[in-house]
Order: structure tokens, then C-alpha cells, then sequence
């Protein structure tokens, strides 16, 4: 059976040079709020309003629309790269809360339409970088974790977020096996969760989140292998010990809790020296923290990155 | 099957069809590559399917002793020959798409590959163990080598086929689900002929080549 939702038409993606054409105009019209203009409803391919765009890959090219939403690891639904594509079509994404809880002084359940208005939507251009070493450019909407997180106040005892995914095996068809502890469970350090760069992200090219790719919020964690980053989130606890991440529970010696994109600690099944970047032939070398060391290096500021993995 | 003529006809006719069912995936693979239909990381489609068809031809190539034991069919034995050669020829498919087309050869890449991803410790050898069985497929090489010695050298295979289903196992990151089917299969075939040998009742086994008389016949 292929639940699959049908395949988007080559005429439907939006040409690149027009596609940039509107990140200009964006760019130019930064500030409108968009929140105004927004249905009541958005589902996966709705087109979805950011309102700057930033481009934190540089002059690389992005990853063509058809392969981010084709090839994916989501194995909620299946462990095949193409599974998520074929049946995430029977995940439903509205009604969808998100309950915060924990360490915090304002424990609530939001609405992901209360998510959706919750701040600025910018689009964000990011590397991903999966621990099996392919690469990815993707153009991310969303805005910084950071905003939802001064929302609920976290208190002094919060030290580490925890983010908690669906675990409906009617609609995830993969969590009939039981290939990781479902549910999926991810996590971060404090000030990890709350950097600039960690992106709680609804969607992608400039439309909403398709399933497959995590609808209909995700985090984005671009100098983390992609695993880090939780899909389908409907849970965000705050607690005061390091959590411990699925794949964490899977294989302890080979995803650690920071899983953090370096190129000098050997993998167990891919050398993390070089990656291949969908699309492209030859590989290209692996940065440390995918590239985004100027701005998170200090985290790690005196830590044996080789032991804390 | 008493008419001499009518058997080796049906044979011709079953390794033929094997012959193109054993190409089919290849064929796949090219197709798809010209269409660009291998998805959004093709090195990995073609690794991946070659693998899957050198462990499965392997382990086909595996059944005919087995039948032969259970059934006393004998015309599988006269193809094993050919899925064993196919088996190679998609091991080395698989063994060139890493080294062409996924490493592009970056021996320093390689050689570390080798050393500490385990998957690729066990796949390296289980794949040149493969090339002497090759090489001494041809009926002159049974001969020069005696059907004893060829026979010894051919139990190799074994080594592989266990080699590679360890290899596949331990490549995949969590689902080991296609890996145990692969060693549950290969656990089979090596039962039923460690059973027949148990119980006595193994008969002599296969001569590759006729001959009237041989050392080993005698």
C-alpha cells in the first residue's frame, strides 16, 4: 500500500531564479507581519510567509526540492530513505499540540497555531549533515527555539531540554517494529537549545513542513548530524540531567549526546571526514561543526570533544 | 526425463532464463541510471543493490548441494557454476562502485575504511576470497587442479557467504531485519548439509568433471 502524497509536478516547483526573486522582495518587505495574513490552517505544501531570509550555507547551491523531501531518515515511518515520502501521508498534522513541561515556570500546551504566531517567521539556510555522510542545503522557515523557550521561563534548575516526537504507531506506520524505544527522544544542553542558530522550523522552500520531513514542527540544530534534530515534536520537557537521546540508547558508543559534525571522530560505519553532498559526485571534506564553528565553538569552549562525542 | 536429448534441452532452456533473471537487476540499475531514476543518492542505490545481489546469487548458488540432498535433483548443480560467477561479477560490481564511484579512489580513504569500519574489515576479504573461485571455475582448472583439491578450495565460498552477511549486518545502523533473513537462510543451507553428513547418508559427492576414473573416485 503507498499512502504517499502525490508527487510534487516538476511545473510546481518554483523555478529558482523567481524563488530568489521573492527572497528579495522579502528581504526588502523584512518587518510585515505575516502573522495577519495567515489562514487558519496550513497544511503540508501551503505556502508559508517568512519574513527575511538568511543564508548560512553562503554560496553553496541548495538542495533541489524534490530530493529534501525524498530522501529522507525519519523512521517513524520505515527505515528505507524513501519510506517517509511514501507513507507519511497518514500522519495528521492538525489538530497538533505541543505540551512544555519540566523545569519551567509557565508549563502550557500550545496550539500549533499558537506556535505558528508566536514569532517572526524567517527562512534560514542551513547544511545538513547526516551522521551517514551525505549533505544536504536546505532552505529551513522557522524562528529560534530561544523565543519559545523565554515564553515558559525556564527556572534555575533547568539545565537540558528534551524533546519528545509522536508515538502513534496508526499514523507512523514504522513504530510497529521496534527499531529504536519509540517514542523518539532528543536533547540539548541549555545553552545549546537557546543559540540563535537552533531553529524550532515549520517549514521548508518557503511552504509548510511536509510530513516527511517532520511536519508540522521540527527542530533544525545545523552543526549537529541530523539525528539531533527531532521531527513531529509534540512534547518539549525541561529537566535537570542530561537526558538520554534514542540513538544514544541504540548504540552508546556511536551517537554520543552532542553528536556534534566532526570531521576527527571516527564513526564506527562512516568515516566523518568527508561527505557527499546530494547531487554531487566526488565528496567534499567534512567541517568541523558543519561549518558553523565561528558561532558555536565557544559552547564546547575546554571540553575533549573526542570524549563528550 | 529418459529422453537424453529432451533433458539437456531443458537444461539449455533453464540456464538461459537464469542467465537473463540473474542480469534483470543489472539491467535495472542501468536503466534507472540513464533515466536518472536511482533517487537522490544513486552511489548509494548502486552499492546497495549490488550487495544485495552478490549475497543473494551466493546464497542461491548455495541451495543446489541442499536440493540435490533433499529432492536428489541434480540440474541445479549444473547451474551453480553460473550464479556462483554471477555472484562474483556483482561482488565486483559492488567492490568497483565503492572504489570508483564512492571513494574515487582515495586509497588513504580506503585502507582506513579497511582497518576500522568493521563492516568493510569482513566485506574486503569476504570479496577477495571470491577471485580464486573464479579464476578456478573453468572445467581445465578442475581438471588441473583434481576434483579433490578444487573441491577443498571451492568450500571457500562458505567463508564468503558467512562474510557477507556479517558484513551486511553490521553496515545497517539499526533494522536488522533483511541481515537475519540473509543468516537465517544461510543458518538453513548449512544445517541440511551438516545434517546429511551427520547421519551418514551423504552421498559421494559431486565429480565437476566426468571422467571414468580418478584418484578420488577410486
Amino acid at each position: 500500500m503507498n499512502f504517499s502524497t502525490p508527487k510534487i509536478k516538476s511545473s510546481e516547483i518554483t523555478p529558482r531564479d523567481i524563488y530568489q526573486a521573492r527572497r528579495q522582495f522579502m528581504q526588502l518587505t523584512a518587518g510585515v507581519a505575516a502573522a495577519a495574513l495567515w489562514p487558519g490552517q496550513l497544511l503540508a505544501g501551503e505556502k508559508l510567509t517568512a519574513a527575511k531570509s538568511l543564508n548560512f550555507a553562503e554560496k553553496e547551491e541548495l538542495t533541489p526540492y524534490d530530493k529534501v523531501t525524498q530522501y529522507n531518515n525519519f523512521y517513524e515511518f520505515g527505515t528505507g530513505k524513501d519510506d517517509p515520502a511514501a507513507y507519511a501521508g497518514s500522519l495528521k498534522t492538525r489538530p497538533w499540540t505541543i505540551t512544555v513541561e519540566g523545569e519551567v515556570r509557565k508549563p502550557v500546551t500550545f496550539d500549533i497555531d499558537q506556535i505558528l504566531k508566536m514569532a517572526p517567521l524567517e527562512e534560514r539556510i542551513y547544511r545538513l549533515r547526516c551522521v551517514e555522510a551525505w549533505s544536504m542545503v536546505v532552505p529551513w522557515i522557522g524562528f529560534p527555539l530561544a523565543e519559545l523557550i523565554k515564553r515558559v521561563e525556564p527556572t534555575g534548575k533547568a539545565k537540558f531540554v528534551e524533546f519528545i516526537s509522536l508515538h502513534d504507531p496508526a499514523q507512523m506506520p514504522g513504530q510497529r517494529s521496534p527499531v529504536l524505544n519509540w517514542p523518539y527522544r532528543e536533547g540539548l544542553r541549555m545553552d545549546e537549545a537557546m543559540h540563535l542558530l537552533t531553529l524550532l522550523t515549520v517549514g521548508l522552500y518557503g511552504e509548510v513542513l511536509p510530513n516527511q520531513n517532520g511536519a508540522p514542527v521540527r527542530i533544525v540544530v545545523p552543526w549537529k548530524y541530523g539525528f539531533k534534530s527531532a521531527k513531529s515534536i509534540v512534547k518539549i520537557r525541561f529537566v535537570e540531567t542530561q537526558p538520554v537521546s534514542s540513538w544514544t540508547e541504540a548504540g552508546p558508543n556511536e551517537y554520543g549526546f552532542y553528536s556534534n559534525v566532526n570531521p576527527d571522530v571516527e564513526h564506527l560505519r562512516w568515516s566523518q571526514a568527508k561527505e557527499r553532498r546530494i547531487g554531487d559526485f566526488l565528496k567534499r571534506p567534512t567541517l568541523p561543526f558543519n561549518g558553523y564553528a565561528e558561532q558555536v565553538a565557544h559552547l564546547y569552549a575546554g571540553m575533549d570533544l573526542k570524549k563528550y562525542f | 526425463m529418459t529422453d537424453k536429448n529432451l533433458h539437456t534441452k531443458r537444461l539449455a532452456w533453464i540456464k538461459t532464463g537464469v542467465f537473463f533473471l540473474a542480469l534483470l537487476p543489472l539491467i535495472k540499475l542501468v536503466i534507472g541510471a540513464c533515466l536518472d531514476a536511482l533517487g537522490a543518492n544513486p552511489i548509494e542505490k548502486i552499492t546497495r543493490t549490488t550487495g544485495y545481489w552478490t549475497l543473494t546469487l551466493l546464497l542461491v548458488s548455495l541451495t543446489a548441494t541442499p536440493l540435490r540432498l533433499l529432492f536428489k535433483w541434480n540440474w541445479p548443480i549444473r547451474i551453480r557454476r553460473m550464479l556462483g560467477l554471477f555472484a562474483f561479477f556483482y561482488g565486483s560490481l559492488h567492490f568497483l562502485t565503492y572504489l570508483v564511484l564512492d571513494q574515487f579512489f582515495d586509497w588513504s580513504a580506503i585502507a582506513a575504511d579497511i582497518v576500522k569500519r568493521p563492516y568493510i574489515t569482513v566485506g574486503f576479504p569476504a570479496f577477495v576470497l571470491m577471485i580464486p573461485l573464479a579464476l578456478t571455475s573453468t572445467d581445465r582448472m578442475i581438471k588441473r587442479l583434481g576434483g579433490k583439491r578444487w573441491r577443498w578450495l571451492h568450500r571457500l565460498v562458505y567463508l564468503s557467504a558467512i562474510g557477507g552477511v556479517v558484513h551486511y549486518a553490521w553496515l545497517v545502523k539499526k533494522d536488522l531485519t533483511n541481515p537475519l533473513i540473509f543468516a537465517v537462510l544461510l543458518a538453513v543451507l548449512f544445517g541440511i548439509r551438516i545434517l546429511y553428513r551427520s547421519i551418514g547418508s551423504m552421498k559421494p559427492v559431486f565429480t565437476p568433471v566426468k571422467r571414468k576414473t580418478s584418484h578420488t573416485d577410486r
